[in-house]
């Protein structure tokens, strides 16, 4: 498995990533001025600041050249993690549904909080039991995930929402406690929380993390076709 | 078009001394002129270098005596930072500097410029940031200006530092009247670099080009460094809010391009040497780089990339925009380097060249619009001895009592846990990203000390501390106890010191009383550092600190980096578990003065502290290092504001789990009750572990087994007298920062 890491000139978690990525695979920091993917078999989204984030986060950089691959990426069914500014920018390009807002502490806020596993049959959870606790860190400012009730109803109902705070720990104000959702084909997810900040005891409090790279390892190279199942879980 | 083109009027002694110069300064840089009065850009540009936040004229001689030289030392003073050996053929950069005045200006942008600025210092050597740790001073929190002040400093510090990726993984905050219109700003920041990769900043190489990239030049923070940073600010209101304009605005969206610009630019040897823009902007970086080479510079101020048309060439000369650097390089390389900064999306430019002259010359195109001999801008700014007076009054009113004199254990307990200077930090903490670059392996209030893994499986770790409160009742003694603070918490994570960083923050040094302050401090920084093996390898002075109320208390933060073989073995803060045996490490002398008890109650400050025993702390320090190296204890805890009964709450609180105690005679004898539980000293640490493996501990330092860790209360005896709070409520109270600041 090849992993590729998005590099924009604010990223800041991108060297985790790859650290992260590489436990797992090979893996390689993709620049985000070109519009070559290298042959990646998945495509991380990192945190950071992408070009600053002064306008709102991810908003210039779904229109960087690189992202012109990745969204093709996406949409061939290749496999799409997007992390903190990385699902912010999945979001602003069409790939996810729904928005990151502020925080409704109104406050950049650093915290390990814990996570439900709500789907175990996703390509990036299927290592996971479902149901299973993760400690995972977070840290952002624009974190609260907000979708129109019927969009929320209908990512319920097609089982698109992959992980959620346990109770006491949604800090950010999601609603409906969602902390990581796919797309509908089930090969994009997004998530605030930082997997790649936990996947070693020693500096992540937790190694959780380390299963969602583990599971896209584990997820056939041939792109996945099909959902995750109109409906189930 | 330049306004150089226009006409100046050559200025005059009274415009010197409005720039801050005194008349016989003016003379003497007539005298360094030639004899001739100097112009408009020359002036600017020496009354910017010979301010003593450029020159340290109040200070460099008290500086000369502290001790610069370990083993580990790889770069001393004088350069952007400083820096040690970490094994591995790793060195460590690392340096605090004071964003003050700008912060109690506008304390976002000011406390964000201080972070952007002490990330550069570091850079410009070459090394990669890894690590950012704060050290904050308000007034007390019952005054919204503080309030206001502590809020938006905290998240400027935070938006800075987060957006650029460093994580801030350590700091301190006090909160005391002194401070209330002088608030202190440090920040200190944490580098890595390979040995061969450092670079300096001596511009060498007559021919090599001059090359300014990073941000365009514009007319913020004009006069930052003479007006602002070298007066006393005025009392709040009307003065400080006239002075806005000076202050300079972060972009740290630009700094974190310009950062991995530049480390790319040496990564591929494209780089003679590198300095970063501060105060006084392309005037210091320019004269600095060619004082330290020897050399000459001229600069083309029609060259400079600018932000807006018309600036005079003073004003680019002096300008403070954030997020530049100089560096000189090959004309070979001068495509290659132009290159890199078109990648990084930076604006690159070479303006000016190294020149055998000696000379600091400022052309716009043909024109030569300033010409001064180099070492006369940076090397010989009159120094200025200070004359210290002890003062016979006490310098500070006491502060308002808020608890009865008579309250007992228990409710004095609560009301420390509560206290602005105690209570848990977690509110300030958890706005700054402190696990970015994944090397953290003890986050904030997990342990005494920030801990940073190594690649060779060591860790680094860090420390920054000065309570000013004590250094106001002596300030030798109190300096000593910063230092030994500082150690101490590096012993609780298993760490030796390697280096000291510092920031002497005092009031006017021209006044008798401040220049004793500083003097005596800088004695005492200097004897705990010569004992303790604890070099000093750069620093930063913050004078005039003070307004029509007074200095603020003298405030030298130390702070230190060092080294631990084993990142696994990383000492914590917290009890580990419920049956642990808890043993009082250490020459553990508490007192009362000058305590955080003693602000409660409304105590004046006293006219000195009980001598330290150095070598008693020292050795007490080494052998807990040792212990926590080996494994033998299961966390350390050193005990400092609020004593031994809050050191307990603390390790209570960050472990989760109660602690039943018993103090019997050999703990403190003679002193009180509330001496014994409340007092502070240096020297005393709460440690928890297996007791066979706390007793070999014995041999090397007093030990005494005071109780064991579990249930869930805190249940302090002492002669059958018994203090017990529930964990909740200690966590509760602890948690006093979160009720008053949300």
């Amino acid at each position: 498995m090849k992993f590729g890491v998005i590099q924009f000139p604010g990223s800041c978690d991108e060297v985790d990533a790859l650290a992260a990525a590489a436990r797992v695979g090979e893996a390689a920091l993709l620049w985000h001025g070109d519009r070559d993917l290298r042959g990646a078999d998945a495509i991380i989204v990192p945190g950071g600041f992408s070009y600053g984030d002064y306008l709102r986060a991810g908003a210039i950089a779904r229109f960087a050249p690189v992202m012109e691959s990745v969204i093709a990426f996406a949409r061939d069914g290749g496999l799409v993690l997007g992390i903190c500014n990385g699902f912010q920018v999945l979001c602003e390009a069409g790939l996810l549904p729904g928005a990151l807002l502020g925080n409704a502490n109104r406050r950049f806020t650093s915290r390990q909080v814990a996570l439900r596993v709500e789907r175990a049959d996703t390509p990036f959870t299927r290592t996971c039991a479902p149901g299973a606790r993760l400690s995972i860190p977070a840290k952002h400012a624009c974190g609260r995930y907000y979708a129109d009730e019927l969009t929320l109803d209908a990512l319920q109902a097609r089982g698109q929402v992959v992980l959620r705070y346990a109770p006491g720990h949604n800090f950010n104000g999601s609603l409906r406690d969602i902390a990581g959702v796919c797309n509908e084909a089930g090969n994009v997810l997004g998530l605030m929380p930082h997997p790649e900040h936990a996947v070693d005891e020693l500096v992540g409090g937790s190694a959780d993390g380390l299963a969602l790279f583990q599971s896209i390892a584990r997820t056939p190279q041939a792109p996945a076709a099909g959902g995750v199942g109109a409906g189930a879980g | 078009m330049s306004a150089s083109s226009r006409a100046a009027v050559t200025p005059t002694v009274e415009d010197a001394i409005a720039l801050g110069l005194t008349a016989a300064e003016y003379e003497l840089v007539c005298a360094k002129q030639g004899g001739r009065a100097p112009n408009q850009v020359e002036l600017a540009m020496y009354s910017l270098l010979w301010s003593e936040h450029c020159a340290y004229k109040h200070s460099k001689r008290l500086l000369r005596t502290l001790p610069t030289e370990g083993e580990h030392v790889v770069m001393g003073p004088g350069e952007n930072a400083g820096a040690v050996d970490v094994g591995g053929g790793l060195v460590c950069a690392f340096k605090v500097e004071s964003h003050n005045h700008p912060s109690a200006v506008e304390p976002f942008q000011g406390a964000a410029t201080g972070v952007g600025g002490i990330l550069r210092d570091i850079f410009a050597l070459g090394a990669r940031p890894i690590a950012v740790l704060d050290s904050l001073r308000f007034g007390e929190l019952s005054s919204a200006r503080s309030r206001y002040l502590l809020d938006g400093a905290v998240s400027g510090i935070g938006h800075y530092g987060n957006s650029v990726g460093v994580p801030t993984v350590g700091g301190e905050v006090y909160f005391e009247a002194p401070y209330e219109h002088n608030c202190l700003v440090n920040a200190m920041a944490l580098g890595l670099a390979s040995r061969e990769q450092l670079v300096r900043s001596a511009a060498v190489g007559v021919g090599n080009l001059v090359v300014l990239f990073g941000a365009s030049t514009g007319r913020d923070g004009i006069g930052g460094a003479s007006v602002l940073a070298s007066a006393e600010l005025g009392a709040a209101g009307g003065a400080q809010a006239d002075r806005r304009p000076s202050v300079q605005v972060g972009d740290p969206f630009e700094e974190k391009k310009l950062l991995e610009c530049s480390l790319a630019l040496l990564a591929r040897g494209l780089v003679v040497s590198l300095q970063d823009l501060g105060a006084a902007g392309l005037t210091s970086a320019a004269s600095e780089m060619a004082s330290k080479g020897g050399v000459g510079i001229d600069l083309d101020i029609a060259r400079v990339p600018l932000r807006e048309p018309g600036m005079e060439a003073f004003e680019v000369m002096v300008s403070e925009s954030q997020e530049r650097m100089l560096c000189v390089v090959a004309p070979g390389d001068l495509e290659d380097v132009l290159a890199l900064c078109a990648r990084w999306e930076v604006n690159g430019a070479a303006i000016g060249e190294v020149t055998a002259a000696g000379r600091l010359r400022v052309l716009d195109g043909d024109r030569v619009l300033a010409d001064m001999p180099v070492s006369g801008l940076v090397d010989e700014c009159p120094l200025y001895d200070l004359r210290p007076v002890r003062p016979r009054r006490a310098l500070y009113a006491p502060p308002p009592a808020t608890i009865d004199r008579d309250a007992g254990a228990r409710e004095t307990l609560l009301a420390l846990l509560a206290s602005p200077n105690i209570a848990s930090r977690r509110e300030l903490f958890e706005r700054y990203d402190a696990i970015v670059q994944s090397r953290t392996v003890r986050r904030p209030e997990q342990a005494d000390a920030a801990v940073l893994a190594l690649p060779d499986g060591g860790a680094l770790a860090a420390s920054i501390d000065g309570n000013g409160r004590r250094v106001a009742a002596d300030p030798y003694t109190g300096t000593v106890a910063a230092v030994l603070e500082c150690v101490s918490n590096l012993a609780c994570v298993g760490a030796e010191p390697l280096g000291t960083t510092n920031n002497l923050n005092f009031g006017n040094p021209e006044k008798g009383h401040v220049a004793w302050q500083l003097s005596e401090s800088v004695r005492g920084l200097g004897d705990a550092c010569r004992a303790l093996g604890a070099p000093i390898v750069g620093g930063n002075v913050s004078l005039y600190n003070e307004g029509p109320e007074g200095p603020i208390y003298p405030t030298p933060v130390i702070g230190m980096v060092g080294r631990l073989p084993d990142a696994r073995r990383a000492g914590q803060t917290g009890f580990p578990a419920a049956g642990c045996a808890i043993a009082l490490v250490g020459p553990f002398a508490p007192s009362l003065a000058a305590s955080e008890l003693s602000k409660l109650r409304g105590d004046e400050l006293p006219d000195g502290l009980g001598a330290i025993d150095l070598a008693a702390v020292g050795a007490a320090q080494v052998a807990l290092r040792e212990a926590v190296r080996a494994g033998a204890v299961a966390s350390a805890h050193d005990i400092a504001e609020g004593g031994l009964a809050v050191a307990l709450a603390e390790c209570c609180a960050a472990g989760g789990v109660g602690a039943e105690v018993a103090l019997g005679e050999d703990v403190a004898p003679g002193a009180s009750l509330l001496q014994t539980l409340f007092g502070e000293g240096a020297g005393g640490f709460v440690v928890s572990g297996e007791e066979p493996r706390l007793g070999e501990l014995a041999g090397a330092v007093d030990v005494r087994l005071i109780g064991a860790a579990g249930g869930e209360q805190l249940r302090i005896e002492r002669r059958g007298e018994l203090i017990a709070v529930a964990l909740s409520e200690l966590v509760a109270a602890r948690e006093a920062l979160g009720r008053v600041i949300a």
